[in-house]
């Protein structure tokens, strides 16, 4: 996928001012947060739960090797195979070769956001084979062209106007008089389309929430249904997973479930739980005849070992986003690439470059709010700063904040001068202020006074007047 | 030039070991949560508590001859078309459905063209209410999702407290082994997708009923 | 009982008030306080903006000027927050730093945390009229888990009564540089907690964090609210008889 994530500003500049998407944002503030936390206190192991996942996670990625070796030895063991891609180009090519092979017209698809990172709908089209997205956010965004916003909410930015309009225009031969307002008709709608496609699909591709190693298993976690008619109905079931979604047994799937569902919708479980595990068996009446697993490392591989490793462990739950300021303000397309908020802060620059992500690690008030409801506890914050330590070290940052720092430092470590400066600064304000109290407006302040007054301090610096009471 | 399978692995290695990363010794699955710890019936209530906050409806049969009526009473109750699609499963296959001459029975997979499913379980998980069905010749997958109405028959016996109660059960049943599918299914199929308000119905079953067959009472 | 307190650079230019408040609490603690003349910034700045090595070289400075006291205590969760959590990491890197950073931390508290929590003294002797809602900063929330403190203080002060704040959780958007790199986001962030602010009905809102307070009072003052902004120091140390922030006087 392309980014624009270089572009933060602008994209957030744009975000601000639609009204459709700040509409769509205030469900995101209240729903997801007060349903999360019902669920949790409806649970009292959750925070040892927690431990235990991240735990688990650290534990995987210590031996990731091992592991995926022996995923692959399970896989081939119950008739599917193993397909490894150290890059987008390779999955794509991978994923093309075997719809080739099967005559793929069309495609069904589960949700993958590992699909996104590869662009692997564009690619089919491009070779003549019709992806068609069968979420319902992910079938919504498909009409309309455009990404998803939200790791588990792909269609979060849309309002259900806009959801009415997309089907109206998309779907010419729906009587116009027919009321298509309520969500429940246009979710009838959805449904009804897409089953047709569903049975005639060649392939269906799935991502995957785990990897069990020791089984060769395949998990998909969904509400709709859809990943399951996406891979029981095709002649072929083709699972596009990360390379760090390994875990060692089921057992260990089922540790991440009782924090998955409740830290991203507030379910205690998602409706639809499915492990895979190898092709159609002799007297099964349904599934696939082929089950084909891409593992992608795209850059994850390199994480390993560094102070970034900890990001790996995401469960993709989308808690972060849903807690995180910033995202409640402009929502997921400004991050500019497939993973958006707190996580895709972090994420973005690990997989596409420092150079091509500079502003995200920098948008972030680094409030802490992510890092508290993470279920595996990923250090957000302290990984945002390992990213701004970086493009600082590579001069990546803005000039002006370069020099701002600079003079910052320079007088911080020199407590008598630094004396002298905050002396002279605080009086000269307060002099300007005057009996105000406060600023407008203030040169060199313009980006604090756009939006609020500045108060002026009150005259004296702490340190002067306590010098002089002493 | 060397696979892609190398160079993911030996990369994979390279940065374990230039990181100083020790392999760290298997931590555990974490606590298994207090409230599934209970005994038989205390599972049972927990569990059709929960089924019903996941928004599955629940019945419950004393005794198997039940079953047919029940299906009937039901069907009829939600105003459903009286025409089930069973299950190759003997344990349903064998009841008695002419006891319900309304009912229009048939067995086997399912196209689609199924409004209603009748299938049984291979276990259920009380903690959240969950229900564990494992594909098979006599449970084709497709009859927990192509139908809007699904119905399931639970053995009380087969009954879970927790997860781990069902992964045992699991390894017990399928040893080294894992079913081809394993459906956990929590309720009926829902969507969130437009503005957060949650829709049933989403791709698979629009209702979801649970039969919990317990004899001992 | 020796306590340093580290005054905080924003209070130090901006409110020294919120300074001789929190002296005086200590004090009617029975704490003998000294404010050593060789501080002035945690390091913040510096450690949020990727600026590792300037931040090191303070956190070595604050070490260096705190050595020798029984506590540390800063009128601020954030400045608390950094040299309690983050200056062990800052200086992992360099053992007999490391070992003095994690010494430091140890013995350094946010006011309200250390007045409570270490202390066990809430002998508050002071009077402020009227409803107050509490603004809770992050780093005090989260990263230094007090929340129970400040209120239980304040309950302690007369006339005194305390309206939650609604959805108290989130960022008020000052997050120090942040506010003026991405002035629009932090702006609707604002906006949304002098919403909250209002909805309280309070004449006051308290906080332990001057920077939060810059930003709301800020934004309280450019949209024309009656509502003032105070350090919770002035109220709990009966010193509120200086314009709040950012009013005329």
């Amino acid at each position: 996928m392309q980014s624009t994530s270089h572009l933060f500003k602008d994209n957030v500049a744009r975000a601000l001012v639609d009204p459709n998407l700040q509409q769509a944002l205030v469900h995101v503030r209240t729903k997801f947060i007060d349903k999360r936390q019902d669920a949790i206190n409806a649970l009292p192991e959750f925070e040892a739960l927690r431990d235990a996942a991240r735990d688990l996670k650290n534990h995987v990625l210590s031996r990731l090797d091992q592991y995926l070796v022996q995923f692959e030895e399970n896989v081939a063991r119950h008739g599917g195979q193993v397909h490894w891609a150290q890059t987008p180009a390779e999955a794509r090519q991978t994923i093309l070769e075997i719809c080739r092979r099967a005559n793929a017209r069309t495609v069904t698809k589960g949700k993958t956001m590992v699909g996104e990172e590869i662009g692997i709908n564009d690619h089919l089209a491009a070779n003549g084979i019709e992806p068609i997205e069968t979420d319902l956010g992910e079938y919504i965004i498909q009409l309309r062209g455009e990404t998803p916003s939200h790791v588990i909410a792909p269609a979060v930015h849309l309002t259900k106007a806009q959801v009415e309009e997309t089907f109206r225009k998309v779907h010419t031969e729906l009587d116009p008089a027919r009321n298509l307002e309520e969500p429940e008709t246009l979710l009838n709608e959805a449904r009804h389309r897409l089953r047709g496609r569903f049975i005639v699909a060649d392939v269906g591709i799935t991502g995957a929430n785990f990897l069990i190693a020791d089984s060769g298993t395949t998990t998909i976690v969904t509400n709709e249904g859809n990943g399951d008619l996406t891979q029981t109905l095709p002649r072929i079931h083709i699972v596009l997973a990360g390379i760090e979604k390994i875990v060692p047994s089921i057992k260990d799937a089922g540790l991440l479930l009782r924090v998955l569902a409740r830290s991203a919708t507030g379910q205690e479980m998602s409706a639809y739980t499915t492990f895979s595990t190898g092709p159609r068996r002799p007297g099964d009446l349904d599934g696939p005849d082929e089950f084909h697993v891409v593992l992608l490392d795209n850059g994850r591989s390199k994480l390993l070992g560094t102070e970034f490793e900890e990001m790996l462990r995401c469960i993709r739950c989308g808690a972060c986003l849903n807690h995180c300021p910033i995202y409640h303000a402009v929502g997921g397309h400004a991050y500019g690439w497939v993973y958006a908020g707190p996580i895709g802060a972090i994420t973005t620059p690990a997989l596409i470059g420092i150079e091509n992500a500079t502003p995200l690690p920098e948008a972030s008030s680094l409030c802490g709010r992510c890092e508290s409801v993470c279920p595996v506890r990923i250090p957000i914050p302290k990984m945002l700063r390992h990213w701004r330590e970086e493009a600082f070290e590579r001069r990546l940052t803005g000039t002006c904040a370069r020099w701002a720092l600079a003079l910052w430092a320079a007088l911080a470590t020199r407590p008598a001068l630094y004396r002298l400066a905050t002396g002279v600064g605080a009086r000269v304000l307060r002099l300007l202020a005057g009996r105000r109290g406060r600023f407008a407006t203030l040169p060199f302040a313009s980006a604090w006074t756009k939006h609020r007054d500045l108060p002026a301090p009150q005259g004296r610096t702490f340190m002067a007047q306590y010098r002089s009471r002493k | 030039m060397t696979s892609a399978r190398d160079r993911i692995l030996g990369a994979i290695r390279n940065n374990l070991a230039a990181g100083g990363r020790q392999a760290e010794a298997y931590p555990g699955s974490g606590p298994e949560p207090q409230r599934a710890k209970l005994p038989p019936a205390g599972q049972r209530a927990l569990f059709l508590r929960m089924a019903s906050q996941a928004a599955a409806t629940t019945d419950v049969a004393t005794a198997r001859a039940e079953i047919p009526a029940l299906i009937a009473a039901y069907l009829k109750n939600h105003n459903l078309p009286a025409q089930i699609r069973v299950a190759p499963d003997p344990r349903l296959t064998g009841l008695d459905w002419t006891s319900q001459p309304l009912l229009e029975v048939s067995s086997g997979g399912t196209d689609g063209s199924h409004p209603v499913s009748v299938t049984g379980a291979f276990s259920a998980v009380a903690e959240t209410g969950t229900l564990a069905l494992t594909s098979g010749a006599p449970s084709p997958t497709l009859l927990n999702f192509l139908p809007e109405n699904h119905i399931v028959v639970l053995d009380a016996k087969d009954l879970s407290g927790s997860y781990e109660d069902l992964w045992a059960k699991l390894k017990a049943q399928y040893g080294a082994e894992m079913p081809r599918t394993l459906n956990l299914v929590t309720g009926p199929s829902r969507s969130g997708d437009i503005e957060q308000t949650i829709l049933m119905g989403a791709h698979g079953p629009k209702r979801l009923h649970i039969i919990l067959l317990d004899e001992q009472t | 009982m020796r306590v340093g307190l580290f005054v905080t650079c924003l209070v130090d230019l901006y409110r020294p008030v919120i300074g001789f408040a929190a002296i005086r609490l200590l004090e009617q603690a029975g704490c003998a306080v000294a404010v050593p003349e060789a501080q002035t910034c945690c390091g913040q700045p510096g450690y949020n903006s990727g600026d590792k090595a300037s931040a090191q070289k303070l956190a070595r400075q604050v070490i260096a000027a705190f050595d020798g006291f029984d506590y540390v205590v800063a009128p601020s969760g954030s400045c608390g927050g950094m040299i309690k959590t983050h200056y062990p990491e800052l200086l992992a890197d360099d053992p007999a730093w490391a070992l003095r950073a994690n010494a430091l931390a140890a013995k350094t508290y946010e006011l309200t945390q250390f007045l409570r929590d270490v202390l066990n003294w809430d002998a508050i002797a002071a009077r402020f009229d009227g409803k107050v809602t509490y603004h809770d900063s992050c780093s005090s929330l989260r990263e230094l888990k007090v929340k129970g403190q400040p209120r239980a203080l304040l309950a302690k002060v007369d006339g005194l009564a305390l309206a939650e704040l609604p959805n108290g959780e989130p960022c008020c958007g000052f997050g120090g540089t942040f506010c003026v790199k991405f002035p629009d986001i932090s702006n609707k962030m604002v906006e949304d907690k002098v919403a909250n602010i209002a909805a309280t009905g309070a004449a006051t809102v308290l906080a332990a964090d001057m920077g939060c307070l810059l930003n709301i009072a800020g934004k309280l003052k450019r949209e024309g609210s009656q509502v003032q902004a105070r350090h919770v120091a002035e109220v709990l140390a009966g010193m509120t008889d200086t314009p709040a922030i950012g009013e005329e006087g």
